[in-house]
């Protein structure tokens, strides 16, 4: 799977290239500015991004912009963002294209090495990967169009949309694989999604969520 | 008054001033026979309470300058006066003799009859010259041959001649009306300004007296925020690292030996790395907000009425990025703002506007809830209050029971 990786510090950069190439994934490019991270993105068309939103030269939001733009620019590019800190704000603007293929994560999440790796498989997918604390931080405050949600099933859409499958969600909250499809259909259906494109229902929940 | 920006003056409303200047500076003529025959009074004391009376009728009577100076000048014209005390007739006396604001007054009162009066008066007069010249033509027509027509030393002007020069002398007045009347007006606000203001010397001891006790404030404030810093990261980040080096070296120890144990101590140091982590993030979002770098203010705004269990409508424009510590102090007073409505107010709806009009940026913030909000010393709100003041800002909140509430900040500052 080939990767172009965005990151400016040079010891987290080896770190994610030693990383990635453990596991088999293949480093085209790494970069350490927004400029050249959108043009690498758009010369490669790497199966995933790993990127990391702050970046040179205004060391902002340099690599959440590039990021967004090359998803303009390549429909549905894949991209897994990286950051010091979880912004709504940005896991809202990352999935304004309404497209899968994204994840948010915090950067400590790369220490917990094989679900990093998942998670990045999973988008390179086009499922989305969105960090627990994007998720609680949804879930302490506005709750208004997921009223109508049970708790269980707010627990439940939570796990949908940091990525995980059915089998994982069960795993997770004890109950049988059976009784969490109960729940992601109550889900779509209380959300108003129609059951025509079953693949892409997961990454709208998980829009619909953001967007609460 | 050096600061003052002199607003771009409408003329036609000046026009209405010059009006009412020319009858209200004869007024003015009136107090001061008045004063001084009150004062002539002194002797007996039917005079007191006559020039006491009589002043205050004074200060009164020049406020309507002030405003108006103020108006046109585009700043306010501040009282000059010192405080007059509750007592008796004659301590009053005593204050208002003894403030020289009085006799600044009292000359403003000369001046403003003989100057105001002239100045309203020339204003005026431009202006209807302007209007009969260009209606005399007119007039020529319907009145009899011969009562208006117009000599010019010993030759007789025709009457085409006529209307033209007519025309003539009504654009000159016209033009002389148009160059000269704002000028005047704007010289004699100025003039306004400096006799009943207070005076530079006055206005500068204010202003050291204001800027020592918000410094004050800004240090104090400065400091607990350092100790309460240090302290977090004392208690937080440098201990979760210390027992993460701890685990470490407990578990090279246990590698070979105990392999089981070893890893359990790494997973305990790698979960003790991502508390370290979260602990600085919270603390580096309490100092300064990434996104409020990345963003500016609008952003940050944005960030905010996401984060916040209410509904919150934003609508901020601004020209440019604001300097960091006006954004910073903005965007912890919204904060705090919208977290006092969401846990106190009862409201279900919030919105914050936020714009940068002359030379100050402008934040009210507004919610739905139950209103009655009190200000105490203690609290979070009067915590905004001097964080604003460090920046010359201010903070007003309008909180009605039963609401809305609505707070309303403002600080002075350039955008970049």
């Amino acid at each position: 799977m080939r990767v172009v990786l965005g990151e400016d510090l040079v010891l987290l950069r080896e770190g994610l290239i030693r990383l990635l190439t453990a596991y088999d994934f293949e480093v085209v490019e790494a970069v350490d500015n927004g400029p050249s991270l959108l043009r690498a993105l758009v010369t490669h068309r790497p199966d995933v991004a790993v990127v990391d939103v702050r970046m040179p030269p205004t060391f902002t939001d340099e690599g959440l912009r590039a990021a967004i733009e090359a998803r303009r620019q390549l429909p549905g590019l894949p991209v897994l963002v990286l950051s010091q800190y979880v912004e709504q704000l940005y896991a809202r603007e990352l999935m304004s294209d309404r497209n899968g293929g994204v994840g948010y994560l915090l950067k400590d999440r790369v220490s917990q090495v094989s679900q990093f790796v998942e998670a990045i498989r999973r988008v390179a997918g086009g499922g989305t990967a969105m960090d627990p604390e994007v998720i609680s931080q949804l879930l302490a405050t506005k709750p208004e169009p997921l009223e109508r949600l049970t708790p269980r099933e707010r627990e439940v859409l939570g796990l949908m949309a940091e990525g995980r499958s059915n089998a994982a969600i069960a795993g997770r909250l004890f109950i049988s694989e059976n009784a969490v499809g109960k729940h992601t259909n109550n889900i779509f259906s209380k959300l108003g999604l129609p059951p025509s494109e079953d693949d892409n229902r997961r990454v709208r929940a998980v829009i619909a969520y953001l967007d609460a | 008054m050096t600061t003052a920006t002199t607003r771009r003056v409408k003329r036609l409303p000046l026009l209405g001033w010059s009006f009412i200047f020319t009858v209200y500076s004869l007024l003015g003529i009136g107090l001061i026979v008045l004063m001084t025959v009150s004062s002539a009074l002194l002797v007996l004391t039917v005079g007191l309470p006559l020039v006491v009376g009589f002043a205050y009728s004074i200060r009164g009577y020049n406020d309507v300058y002030r405003l108006w100076a103020g108006h046109i000048l585009g700043t306010s014209v501040i009282r000059p006066y010192r405080p007059i005390p509750k007592g008796n007739l004659f301590s009053r006396l005593r204050v208002i003799g003894s403030d020289p604001a009085t006799y600044r007054d009292y000359a403003w009162l000369w001046i403003n009859a003989i100057l105001g009066f002239a100045i309203s008066l020339v204003s005026l007069a431009l202006f209807a010259s302007t209007i009969f010249y260009g209606i005399m033509p007119g007039l020529v027509q319907i009145v009899p041959e011969g009562v208006l027509d117009l000599y010019l030393g010993p030759v007789e002007v025709s009457r085409t001649q006529n209307t033209l020069l007519y025309w003539v002398f009504a654009l000159i007045s016209f033009g002389l009306w148009w160059w000269l009347a704002p000028k005047m007006m704007v010289g004699y606000a100025r003039l306004a300004a400096v006799m009943l203001g207070i005076s530079e010397r006055a206005r500068l001891s204010l202003r050291v007296d204001a800027l020592a006790s918000s410094r004050a404030e800004t240090v104090g404030t400065q400091a607990a925020e350092l100790r309460r810093i240090e302290r977090d990261l004392h208690d937080g980040a440098q201990a979760r690292l210390v027992a993460l080096g701890m685990s470490l070296g407990m578990a090279e120890e246990m590698l070979s030996n105990n392999p089981a144990v070893a890893q359990e101590l790494l997973t305990e140091a790698r979960q003790s790395t991502s508390l370290a982590l979260s602990e600085l993030r919270d603390l580096v979002r309490g100092i300064h907000p990434p996104v409020l770098s990345d963003r500016g203010l609008t952003g940050g705004i944005q960030a905010l009425a996401i984060g916040s269990p209410l509904q919150v409508q934003v609508d901020v424009v601004l020209p440019a990025r604001l300097p960091a510590p006006v954004e910073s102090a903005a965007y912890f007073a919204v904060a705090e703002v919208l977290t006092n409505a969401a846990k106190h107010s009862g409201a279900t709806e919030a919105w914050v506007r936020a714009r940068h009009v002359r030379g100050s940026l402008s934040v009210l913030v507004g919610d739905d809830g139950r209103g009655g909000v009190v200000q105490d010393s203690a609290g979070g709100l009067h915590g905004i209050e001097r964080r604003l003041n460090a920046f010359d800002g201010t903070m007003h909140i309008s909180s009605p029971v039963g609401g809305p509430t609505i707070v309303s900040m403002e600080l002075p500052c350039v955008p970049e």
